[in-house]
């Protein structure tokens, strides 16, 4: 059975290596070396899917990776399955799964089947004609239809268990494909020394010399040759050969991304090997040797299990030693196809008939095919191909000289074998941003100028006779080694035997008898776009071909359409009346084949998804069962529960602890800059809102940045440590951007200045004390430091050591209580914190988080930037126009608030909110409005901003931005939320210790 | 990925660098002295042509430093790239055309 | 996961770096000279180029910026002559000793690693031993210094260092196939 249609002695397959897989549940047997396609064709087995709209069932049409139609899932379980593999690159090995896709309940029979039946209401544009209205229908009715109908493979449900790898690597030559072109360019790149990587998307380098068993190279076959090649390029320490390895995107300045994968043919894969690897070249030159392909033929029926490409029938027979069929028509256009049939002879399959389109086909090789006996019927078109889950014969019929199609004549034949000629596979020289040229003679798009430093040789630009393919690449591979300051001569070798591909060809819909109103002859197999289609777009108005290619969808499936291009051009230039050359081409995107998500994701997962930073306190905080936030990279400790708290009764106990006793928080994550040099006052004054000349060495100052049009950008307390130098904070997630700002400034407006920055954010471990017991607390530890009142007053800084440690101590609070800024040097970070917390204890001392830190700003009316303010927000908007300097001349930003627009009475000005029901917490982001009865749209006149309900004072407390706020004090206004209109009182903003006696203890 | 020659450390791929927009767009020396329309200019108003353009680049995950470089918006080649405080340079014809390619 | 991480340190090692006191200097070029000077060179490293004095070593990082890494007992006598030899010159000389963390890392694949993480070229062509960069880690900003054929100092931020060693080990694993 497994042998059926396997031919003894041809074929490069492992016959002693026996591999049994499954496919839809059914166990087969294959070699290895076997593609699923190549095993399946040996077990008779043609129906690999079913088509996309109509559930047509289909085989496989080609041996490589422009394969349409024979998409499979590998794999089993919820994770481990990969849906849309071509059957034709899938390698099979022991314990292989894999499943058809499209059909339902199975492949031999599928109920989706019956869209063929009503093809004739499935036209093109189908989707955009049927599903429009009425709108209501859009999400529940239409949206789950097309869902469930389209698609291809299903998405594995489960969180990938596989490893995948990633590499950026630079090399000085790049050559994509290792068939003949490709191998003699590595070959002379190689030998000139430069720094080579060859990557082929097969399993073995060789590319049609695997097939091609005939032509001679220096006397031997092309697969022996190929084979040295290797070696030699192996041996070579400046070459990397990379096979199973798809060059799938062409990025700009040479960056080309190669997919490598590593395990898919392994039974059992290393311990920990990756699923595959994304490679990210940067490459010097780059030779493209991506081959061509071989173009199907358009005609009714031309999707039938057993209609396939000529050549891929040769490759079947030579590299994997499969008859794809016992009794075969072939119908071409080119004489390649000639070759195909005469090895099929020879390895015992009836040709029945060669069809040639072409009226006087004259060359070697169809002289050959006559002397071998086939019957050759010039001149000679197909009108059909008959049969359901398998062909059984076809209808041929005679070209007559008016163009029209003649009678026909029914041919038994259970393969039929098509070459409509070669496509240059432009695809990476596309994506290249390469300008495409139209071959007259060869009637395909050719390479023309090059957009990178890239060069493309062989069958991709068209040249296809073997020995001017090696010429060609060893050429390519000289110059592009040349180019990178490696000299060295192109090798040459004897060739024999030579077929001539390529002489002919064919493109469009192949002409009919009769209108053929029920025929379905496809373009595009995968997206199942048949040529009435493309004509109908052109009848419906469509002229450019990106238009037509969006209405029928043809070329947009994930095979980029690799064969359907030519000939939906084809078809397209018919329809309108004009020359190929003047419809264009469509753009080819990335990626060549696809790549999985796994292998885009690379190692960046789970931990290594993103960095995550924690501060030196971090592990005494999760010692503590702190619940953390994520801010930014960093992660934060939110609160402290004990006992089980929830967070709201954590919150009232950290804050209320605060208050009356103190509290330890750590604020290491907010950004530092040091800004130093004798210019760093002038500096700091054009940066910042505020004045820096006067502040005095040693004391402190609230900073506000803005950006130049006149918004708030950033916020935070600067010290002065020394005439030139400013211990400058940010917030924790404007670190990196402030200091961005300032060295913009500092670099491109003000190089005469001498300052320099320096980010010193990680320097320091920052530990907030904060509490009436603050100084307690701080004073026996700091080493003798005078820090009472009167030596270190609110707003102040000293130097010093803490526990013999150095230390930049701050008298700064956030939370409207005597407060102190520990900062010493990160590594000691997790020391002194421990010994602060042992000289807190016995003061009830209490550990809070970002969200006490809130509740505590909020009761203070302090802002924080980015919840009250959203980029839109003046100083003076949010209560800060205090801190913006009258008498400066110029800093960043003034010259914007003096804009009208930005000193208008009614803008968004910062208010403090009060609900009548204390105990109602307003929700933060809902808009405020004048009256609860007004209509739908209502008029909005702000929104709340920070909304928390304050243990301290007993009752909620909101900030709220609203329009003219500070002229509504003592007006009620309401905030409408779903069914009612909570009522609140605007205040001022500052709810507790208004006067601030409680800071200047 | 871009691969963008930094004046100070060679060429280097993209992701090192941030663009900083236009080049050579001076900040008013006295910006109270300029009019509303003068400094709206500045602020908002930037050329977008299709074509060559002089940018800044800050090789912001690199030495840090800002620099200015001339770049076809078409195609995303770079016809050089110079230091900051230098005059935007005339760009022959032929290096324009190379770019352009 | 054990015999894996065995498996992979015969190739490649990651290791705690050394503590070392840390200063950024910035100036113009006189500034530089003068660090320079003080810090005992002969004169300003080249762009991207280290230089190295007993107990230590002055990195360029950037035009106008050397970087000095100082063995803890050389450190205080370092510091004073740098602030001697630079205290009339205008400049900024700025402690970073705890910003960043240094990690070693060596071995026949540490180039392929550090290609897992930054599309810099690492061939000792385009590399050569002395040469040190900032570049970007995977996703964390990091200095990269050659030390030898086969051995690399990484700095990054302290926060970053468990990803960044989770990293290398992670991609010395992958790189063995």
């Amino acid at each position: 059975m497994t042998k059926q249609y396997r031919i003894p002695g041809r074929g490069r397959v492992n016959t002693a290596r026996r591999v049994t897989f499954t496919f839809d549940g059914r166990e087969f047997q294959g070699y290895e070396g076997d593609t699923l396609a190549s095993a399946l064709l040996a077990n008779g087995q043609h129906l690999m899917g079913r088509s996309f709209k109509y559930h047509r069932p289909r085989g496989v049409v080609s041996a490589g990776s422009d394969e349409p139609n024979a998409l499979v899932a590998v794999g089993s379980g919820p994770a481990l399955q990969t849906p849309n593999l071509r059957a034709t690159q899938v390698e099979i090995h022991d314990g292989l799964v894999a499943i058809s896709q499209n059909r339902f309940p199975c492949l031999k029979f599928d109920l989706g089947a019956v869209n063929t039946l009503a093809a004739p209401l499935l036209p093109a544009g189908f989707y955009y004609k049927t599903f429009m209205w009425p709108r209501s229908f859009w999400d529940k009715v239409y949206e789950p239809i097309i869902r469930a109908s389209a698609g291809l493979g299903v998405a594995p449900t489960a969180p990938d268990p596989d490893q995948y790898a990633f590499r950026y690597e630079h090399c000085d030559v790049l050559v994509v494909g290792a068939g003949p072109a490709g191998l003699a360019a590595a070959l002379a790149a190689g030998r000139a020394g430069a720094r080579v990587i060859v990557a082929d998307e097969t399993a073995e380098a060789g590319g049609w010399l695997l097939s091609d068993t005939t032509s001679r190279i220096d006397g031997k076959t092309g697969a022996a040759w190929a084979r040295e090649v290797v070696d030699e390029l192996n041996a070579m320490p400046n070459v990397r050969l990379l096979t199973r390895c798809t060059a799938f995107n062409y990025g700009p300045h040479n960056m080309v991304a190669l997919n490598e994968r590593l395990t898919d043919h392994l039974a059992h894969p290393a311990v920990g090997q990756p699923k595959e690897r994304l490679w990210q070249v940067r490459a010097k030159e780059v030779v493209l040797a991506a081959g061509a392909l071989e173009r199907p033929l358009v005609f009714d029926g031309n999707d039938r299990p057993g209609v396939m490409l000529a050549t891929a029938a040769r490759t079947y027979l030579n590299r994997y030693g499969v008859a794809c069929g016992r009794r075969a028509i072939v119908v071409t256009a080119d004489d390649a196809a000639y070759r195909v049939a005469l090895d099929l002879k020879d390895a015992g399959v009836t040709v029945a008939a060669i069809a040639d389109l072409r009226p006087a086909p004259d060359g070697a090789l169809v002289a050959a095919a006559i002397r071998a006996g086939i019957t050759v019927l010039p001149n000679t078109t197909i009108q059909r191909a008959h049969g359901l889950n398998r062909v059984c014969s076809v209808e041929l019929a005679q070209l007559l000289p008016d163009g029209s199609v003649g009678k026909g004549h029914q041919w038994r034949a259970d393969l039929v074998l098509m070459s409509g000629g070669f496509t240059p596979s432009v695809h990476m020289f596309s994506q290249s941003r390469g300008k495409l040229v139209f071959d007259e003679e060869l009637g395909v798009y050719v390479p023309g100028q090059s957009a990178e430093r890239e060069r493309s040789a062989g069958a991709c630009r068209g040249v296809y006779r073997l020995d001017r393919v090696l010429e060609d690449g060893a050429r390519a591979g000289a110059e592009a080694a040349a180019a990178t300051g490696f000299d060295g001569s192109a090798p040459q070798w004897q060739t024999g035997d030579l077929d001539e591909p390529g002489r002919g060809g064919f493109a469009g819909a192949l002409p009919r008898r009769g209108k053929g109103l029920r025929a379905m002859a496809f373009v595009d197999y995968q997206n199942d776009v048949t040529a009435k289609d493309v004509k109908l777009a052109v009848r419906e108005g469509f002229r450019s071909i990106e238009h037509i290619k969006r209405y029928t969808t043809t070329g947009m499936a994930t095979d980029q359409g690799k064969s359907s291009n030519v000939n939906a051009l084809g078809i397209a230039s018919e329809a309108l009346g004009r020359p190929v050359e003047k419809v264009g081409l469509t753009t080819f995107r990335p990626p060549f084949t696809p790549v999985t998500f796994g292998a885009f994701a690379g190692h960046a997962r789970e931990f290594l998804f993103d960095p995550v930073r924690r501060t030196a306190a971090d592990g005494w905080a999760r010692d503590r069962g702190a619940v953390f936030e994520d801010v930014g990279l960093w992660q934060r400790a939110r609160y402290f529960p004990i006992n089980g708290e929830d967070m709201e009764a954590a919150v009232r106990r950290e804050c209320l602890a605060t208050r009356s006793a103190v509290g330890i928080f750590d604020a290491s994550t907010l950004g530092k800059i040091e800004v130093v040099g004798p210019d760093a006052a002038t500096f700091m004054n054009r940066m910042y809102v505020n004045g820096w000349t006067k502040l005095a060495v040693g004391r402190c100052r609230y900073g506000l940045l803005c950006r130049e049009n006149g918004f708030v950008y950033d916020d935070g307390v600067v010290g002065r440590v020394a005439a030139d130098r400013f211990h400058v904070t940010t917030t924790t997630g404007g670190a990196a951007g402030v200091l961005n700002m300032m060295e913009d400034y500092l670099q491109t407006e003000w190089p005469d200045l001498d300052v320099w920055l320096t980010s010193t954010s990680e320097e320091w471990s920052v530990i907030a004390v904060q509490g009436p017991l603050a100084r307690k607390v701080l004073a026996p530890l700091v080493d003798g430091l005078d820090i009472s009142a009167e030596a270190l007053p609110h707003m102040s800084m000293a130097e010093g050591s803490i526990c013999g440690v150095p230390m930049r101590l701050f008298r700064v609070s956030f939370t409207g209580e005597l407060g102190f800024e520990v900062n010493v040097p990160s590594r000691h970070g997790r020391r002194i914190w421990d010994a602060i917390w042992a000289a807190g204890e016995p003061h009830g001392m209490t550990p809070y988080g970002t969200e006490t830190m809130h509740v505590l700003r909020a009761e203070k009316g302090y802002i924080v930037v980015g919840q009250e303010t959203d980029g839109t927000a003046t100083p003076d908007d949010v209560g800060c126009g205090w801190a913006v300097s009258k008498v400066k001349k110029d800093f960043v930003g003034k010259r914007s608030l003096a804009l009208p627009a930005l000193k208008a009475p009614d803008r968004l000005q910062l208010v403090g909110l009060l609900t009548l029901d204390p105990s109602e917490v307003l929700e933060e982001g809902t808009q405020l409005v004048a009256r609860p009865d007004e209509a739908v749209p209502m008029h909005k006149l702000g929104h709340v901003t920070s909304s928390y309900f304050s243990a301290t004072l007993g009752h909620s407390i909101a900030l709220a931005m609203v329009a003219g706020g500070r002229a509504r004090m003592g007006e009620t206004l309401y905030v409408p939320v779903e069914g009612r209109s909570i009522p609140v009182k605007v205040t001022n903003p500052v709810f507790y210790d208004v006067e601030g006696a409680r800071l200047n203890v | 990925m871009l691969l963008i020659r930094c004046p100070y450390c060679g060429d280097r791929a993209e992701i090192e660098y941030a663009n900083a927009g236009e080049a050579h767009i001076v900040r008013p020396a006295d910006p109270m002295a300029v009019s509303d329309e003068e400094w709206a200019q500045y602020l908002y108003m930037r050329d977008n042509p299709k074509g060559l353009i002089a940018e800044r680049w800050r090789h912001s995950h690199g030495c840090g430093r800002f620099f200015n470089a001339i770049r076809d918006t078409r195609t995303d080649r770079f016809v050089m790239t110079y230091e900051m405080g230098q005059p935007r340079p005339t760009i022959d014809s032929e290096a324009a055309a190379e770019a352009a390619r | 996961m054990s015999d894996v991480m065995t498996a992979s340190q015969a190739r490649f090692d990651v290791a705690a770096g050394p503590d070392l006191r840390r200063w950024v200097l910035q100036g113009r070029d006189a500034g530089l000279a003068a660090g320079a000077a003080a810090f005992g060179l002969s004169g300003v490293p080249d762009m991207l180029r280290t230089a190295q004095v007993a107990g230590g070593t002055a990195a360029r990082l950037g035009p106008h910026e050397l970087v000095f890494f100082a063995e803890p007992d050389r450190a205080d006598a370092i510091y004073s002559a740098l602030q001697a030899g630079l205290k009339d010159i205008p400049s900024s000389l700025v402690e970073i000793s705890d910003r960043q963390v240094a990690i070693d890392i060596s071995g026949p694949d540490v180039e392929l690693v550090l290609s897992s993480l930054s599309p810099m070229d690492f061939n000792i062509r385009a590399f050569p031993v002395g040469m040190a960069t900032r570049t970007l880690l995977a996703k964390a900003d990091g200095m990269v210094w050659r030390t030898g054929p086969q051995s690399f100092r990484l700095e990054v931020w302290r926060s970053f260092v468990p990803y960044m060693t989770e990293y290398l080990q992670k991609v010395a694993c992958d790189v063995r196939f």
